[in-house]
């Protein structure tokens, strides 16, 4: 039996709600420097250099990449051989994300429903818990801005709308959205399992590294005819017009029940934000 | 290259009407941040028939969240935020002789409409990109309703700041102009 300290976790926890939000991810530099040579539009290209500039300026000023620093979305997959010590784990990771948010300048921007008020330090995060094999501990934090989540949308097709049926949805989703996710954009389809599954699945795709296609090939080709279709609606960077309006469709699909075709889209902005590590 | 407009704030009408959709502007000058909470804030004065915390004609409301400020720095992150939340309460302030707004994304017909009638302009600044902008902010001061943390209402003093029009007073909208040049029919 593997154990981890608590205070491992909080330390790790806390340095990645900072890196995620100061350091652009190496993957997403290298989109924004290809996508500059291919947009034909030149407000886009101009929207590319200073994209690249604001995450040059972000790691070498000590300034987030984006004033809203998100939700804190945590992915965990807990090894069976691993036993959390001197402590509970989602109250170590809510720790760990408190210490970031404060140590690291980060907005907290997590409030009541209702009352609106802030909860002062951008906990609860959300935090999705996986059983798996083995002996490590792997945390994903996945910072989500609220312009992006808000644009997302999960329904319930029928079985008969088929996978037209679910192009359109995903096409359709991001060509409302427009400028308001801030293109271009990583845009994440969950299909099938129940509701609360598509949208699950949804936002795990957008954890993927960026553009790395499904490993089945018939749901790569998806993905691949998904982003064809999204980049011909002419949104652009910043929804200025222009060729790229996504970097990256990620879709993950699970069975669902014979009454049911639930899909859910959820779209991440241009930061694509997320580190992990492994314990 | 395209051409820079150099603009300072206050603005009033008739620099409103000088610009157009698709100009590329760098703004100077003092601007107020708020955004969802402060706005219901600022209208429900209005609805109570008392005096806004500031003078807002001829200014620029931008909306904005900043991070909290490293020590020393006027601000922290500071890109604009999704416009289309403030679309219920932005014509009321546009009626007050508000002139400018900046942030990102589409305006309802009838904020596009409020500000045909009193000369008003949308500019967008590039979302995403605070680490940036916030460099263009030279001082930062909160003027109203400190208790709202990062949606405060900030006098915020720019300085070549970059935004581009995307609606003009007369009704045009960049966001369908520059997204019809672009689209392929498939």
């Amino acid at each position: 039996m593997k154990e981890v300290r608590v205070e491992d976790i909080i330390r790790g926890v806390k340095d990645l709600c900072i890196s995620a939000n100061y350091e652009l991810e190496r993957d997403v530099m290298a989109a924004f420097e290809k996508a500059r040579e291919t947009e034909e539009s030149p407000t886009g290209k101009e929207i590319f250099n200073q994209l690249i500039e604001n995450a040059e300026v972000a790691q070498k000023e000590l300034i987030p990449l984006c004033q809203d620093t998100g939700f804190a979305v945590c992915f965990v997959e807990l090894g069976d051989d691993v036993r959390v010590v001197g402590g509970n784990l989602i109250q170590a990771i809510n720790e760990g994300v408190r210490q970031g948010y404060q140590e690291g300048y980060l907005r907290k921007s997590i409030c009541n429903p209702f009352t609106r008020k802030n909860t002062g330090d951008n906990t609860p995060a959300v935090i999705h818990v996986k059983l798996v094999p083995g002996d490590k501990l792997k945390i994903v934090i996945a910072p989500k801005g609220g312009g992006s989540e808000n644009m997302s949308r999960a329904t319930m097709l029928k079985p008969s709308d088929g996978v037209e049926g679910i192009k359109e949805f995903v096409v359709n989703r991001v060509q409302e959205s427009g400028a308001n996710p801030c293109p271009p954009i990583v845009v994440g389809v969950g299909i099938g399992g129940t509701l609360e599954k598509a949208a699950l699945l949804a936002k795990e795709s957008l954890i993927r590294p960026l553009g790395k296609p499904n490993p089945d090939p018939e749901i790569a080709q998806l993905e691949k005819e998904l982003l064809s279709k999204i980049n011909d609606l002419g949104i652009g960077p910043q929804g200025l017009g222009g060729r790229i309006t996504a970097l990256a469709v990620h879709v993950e699909v699970h069975p669902c029940h014979i009454a049911s075709l639930p899909i859910a889209v959820n779209i991440n902005c241009h930061s694509h934000r997320h580190k992990e590590v492994v314990f | 290259m395209i051409e820079e407009i150099k603009l300072k704030t206050p603005l009033d009408d008739q620099s409103v009407e000088r610009l157009k959709s698709g100009d590329r502007v760098l703004l100077s000058g003092y601007v107020f941040s708020a955004r969802d909470s402060a706005h219901k804030r600022l209208v429900d004065l209005l609805d109570k028939g008392e005096q806004l915390p500031f003078d807002i004609k001829g200014q620029v409301i931008y909306f904005v969240g900043p991070t909290p400020a490293r020590p020393g720095r006027p601000i922290g992150s500071a890109g604009p935020t999704t416009s289309s939340r403030m679309d219920k309460y932005s014509p009321r302030l546009i009626a007050q002789g508000l002139k400018g707004m900046i942030g990102k994304g589409f305006r309802s017909p009838e904020v596009i409409e409020t500000m045909k009638k009193y000369t008003c302009v949308y500019f967008a600044a590039v979302g995403g990109a605070g680490a940036l902008l916030a460099q263009r902010i030279m001082e930062s001061k909160i003027v109203a309703y400190e208790d709202l943390g990062p949606e405060a209402i900030r006098r915020l003093k720019l300085d070549n700041f970059p935004v581009i029009v995307v609606n003009d007073c007369r009704g045009n909208d960049l966001y369908k102009e520059g997204v019809k040049k672009y689209a392929r029919n498939t």
